[in-house]
């Protein structure tokens, strides 16, 4: 295949992703493009979210049409330099359409669904994704999961291991948490960087992921090498605390698309399929008590507990802030508390789930 | 990509995780230990389609094999319910609930009311329910509106091995009486369900399918076939919304009278005949609660008021299908476009 036509195929966000929905091109046949602009909006069944192409050039044949179901690894569209020929695209479109087999990339990465790992009595569920380069540890927020990083996992792991961990109490992870304080999780998590013999690496962390990065950070500066905040908490006391109770308490599915909608500045982006998951989880057992043990030990009345910003701005670490100025459950205000000490990226459009909403521009500055 | 098992197995996990969790859930049923007239694991049944084969190699004597003679063991169970055991009573088919109604309606159902709140009943009828089967008009019935009628009872009506599981678990842990119905020809069903034990809280529908058109409310295996007939109407565009009760006692209203506030046409599939069935029942709510949002006279597609044929041809014509779904939605865009 010749590097100067490039295919657009259906991205895989998620590892339940099978096939998604075009829902709308961002661009015309015979439109210049630029890498890293967003070309074609699509839908997997739990979120929509706009596919950026890797090098720029012309968008020579949209082979997929709106509202077609494909898929993922199918053609979508064809993006090529000027010089080349319409008959040479028409080739490369059918010998693309001749080879491909649904579901085959599918089989070839079979070996790398989700593992666990036993630190301290506790089942960990993780994802590891690339192959060779420095390690990177996602860490989701209360409530969340490995899923939260759907949009970014795969991006970052062209250069890098990327890690994305089901913290204690969550996702397929143990439901019993132990030390349900951020001391007791960061514990765990520092267990599962040794467990897995991840030596020095780069953290990720969103809401109250990012308060147990930075406690990470604290307690094993050697261990992280750049701290990326991402609406993260512990950096200033205000929080939307009946959020985090009634998240824990609740078992409704009206109540829960509703907390559920806080978390985006679009709640449309809140999909049927998205809050069923989402209540499966709290469906089990042991989740209830876990949450509720996690975010009594985290509030102190309405207030955040633990304050880290201090401390962490004398850490002398790489610290990325990221945030959308839209967020509804720690104010984007915050992105400001360790002054000079991190670069700070604020996102107009976005709200607490900016990895989600944001996601091409937030990979881009993880990049980086 | 989560595991996925059947509808049966799904029951079955329910039971054994619960029966391990907690020493006062026990199982009694026919043919649920020796089936052949042998005893010992081996030729231990699990019930006349095996639905709880393996239990009682796992639990022994907590697996009580009952005599036929459902009268009995159905007023033994919520007896023992009574005086602090969680029984599971296994009642092969509805249909001979029949000989059991004083100990269900008159006994059971009326406990916490009789004894000023201070008892509770916390049995588990499982029965097999639904026409398809081949088994003719006493092994087929579809007869949980009967029990929907009687305060005091719970009914659960899963379609899907998650729901399966996920509401038995709640049945075993309430307090009160709960009859909870398999359609037969749904234990093959394949789907995912977590490993780990789960609830479902009773009353709260589940939204199977978004559409703006027309509410489809279907019950049991009637939610697979609103499926099918969905995707054909999607092609010609009609939208079908379609919500599964999953309990009709306590029936989840809300999400109903919701969805029919944004659609304005109501179709209601229900297998059971039509007098006095859940259909009728969801049909007069519309009509009490949601008259100004209708467009259209509600649409009920049921069974037709006779007994379940024997002859194949006859009881395949019996069981609403895809297709009189797909009539009675078209049937009412026609009415108001």
């Amino acid at each position: 295949m010749s590097n100067r036509i490039g295919p657009i195929t259906m991205p895989k966000w998620g590892l339940s992703m099978q096939e998604g929905t075009v829902n709308r091109w961002l661009a015309n046949e015979g439109d210049t493009v630029q890498a890293g602009t967003a070309i074609v909006e699509v839908e997997s069944d739990k979120i929509a979210g706009s596919l950026e192409i890797p090098t720029g050039g012309i968008l020579r044949r949209r082979v997929a049409t709106e509202a077609q179901v494909l898929p993922v690894g199918a053609l979508l569209g064809v993006v090529a330099e000027a010089d080349v020929s319409d008959a040479e695209i028409d080739s490369f479109v059918v010998e693309f359409q001749s080879r491909f087999v649904p579901g085959a990339s599918e089989q070839d990465n079979v070996a790398i669904g989700p593992e666990t790992v036993v630190v301290d009595g506790h089942t960990l569920s993780y994802l590891r994704r690339g192959e060779s380069g420095e390690a990177v540890l996602l860490i989701h927020g209360f409530g969340g999961d490995k899923n939260n990083w759907l949009f970014n996992h795969e991006v970052l792991a062209a250069g890098h291991v990327v890690y994305a961990i089901d913290l204690p109490g969550h996702g397929a992870s143990d439901k019993r948490v132990g030390d349900p304080t951020l001391e007791g999780i960061t514990k765990t998590v520092i267990g599962f960087a040794d467990a897995l013999q991840l030596g020095d690496f780069h953290l990720i962390g969103h809401s109250f992921g990012g308060a147990i990065g930075m406690l990470t950070a604290l307690r094993s500066p050697t261990r992280v090498r750049s701290l990326t905040l991402i609406d993260s908490a512990g950096l200033g006391s205000e929080i939307d605390a009946e959020y985090v109770r009634a998240f824990a308490r609740t078992n409704s599915r009206k109540e829960l698309k509703a907390l559920t909608g806080r978390l985006f500045a679009n709640e449309e982006l809140v999909t049927r399929s998205l809050v069923e998951d989402l209540l499966r989880f709290k469906r089990l057992d042991g989740v209830p008590t876990a949450l509720e043990a996690i975010a009594s030990a985290f509030l102190d009345g309405d207030r955040q507990r633990t304050v880290l910003a201090p401390q962490v701005a004398q850490l002398g670490k790489p610290i990325r802030i990221i945030w959308g100025a839209k967020d509804r459950i720690i104010p984007a205000s915050h992105s400001n508390a360790l002054g000079d000490s991190a670069k700070v990226h604020v996102f107009p459009n976005a709200g607490h789930m900016v990895q989600m909403e944001a996601a091409n521009e937030v990979n881009r500055i993880l990049l980086d | 990509m989560q595991r996925k098992i059947t509808f049966k197995q799904a029951i079955n996990e329910a039971m054994a995780q619960e029966m391990a969790r907690d020493e006062s859930v026990i199982a009694m049923g026919e043919d649920n230990v020796g089936g052949r007239g042998g005893e010992g694991e081996m030729d231990a049944w699990g019930g006349v389609l095996g639905v709880t084969k393996g239990l009682y190699g796992k639990f022994g004597d907590r697996i009580i094999d009952t005599p036929i003679s459902e009268s009995a063991f159905i007023g033994a169970a919520v007896g023992a319910a009574a005086c602090g055991l969680r029984p599971v009573a296994e009642l092969m088919f509805v249909d001979f609930l029949g000989v059991c109604f004083d100990q269900i309606f008159n006994q059971a159902a009326k406990f916490r009311y009789m004894f000023g709140g201070k008892a509770v009943t916390p049995v588990v009828i499982r029965t097999m329910f639904g026409a398809g089967f081949r088994a003719a008009a006493q092994h087929s019935q579809c007869l949980y509106s009967i029990f929907t009628h009687i305060p005091g009872l719970k009914c659960v009506v899963p379609s899907t091995p998650y729901d399966a599981k996920g509401l038995l678990i709640a049945s075993i842990r309430d307090n009160d009486p709960v009859i909870f119905f398999e359609h037969k020809l749904l234990y093959g069903l394949e789907g995912e369900v977590p490993e780990e034990s789960f609830t479902i809280p009773f009353g709260e529908a589940n939204i199977v399918r978004e559409g703006n058109d027309v509410t489809v409310v279907a019950i049991g295996r009637m939610v697979h076939m609103a499926l099918q007939a969905a995707e054909d109407l999607a092609k010609e565009g009609i939208e079908c919304e379609i919500i599964d009760p999953r309990t009709t006692s306590p029936l989840d209203e809300e999400t109903i009278l919701e969805s029919v506030a944004n659609t304005g046409r109501l179709v209601v599939v229900d297998e059971s005949h039509p007098r006095c069935n859940m259909a009728t029942d969801i049909a007069a709510i519309a009509a009490q609660k949601a008259f100004g949002d209708l467009k259209a006279p509600v649409s009920m597609v049921c069974a037709p008021h006779t007994p379940v044929p024997f002859s194949d041809a006859l009881e395949d014509l019996y069981i609403p299908s895809p297709a009189k779904v797909k009539a009675a939605v078209n049937g009412v865009v026609e009415y108001a476009k």
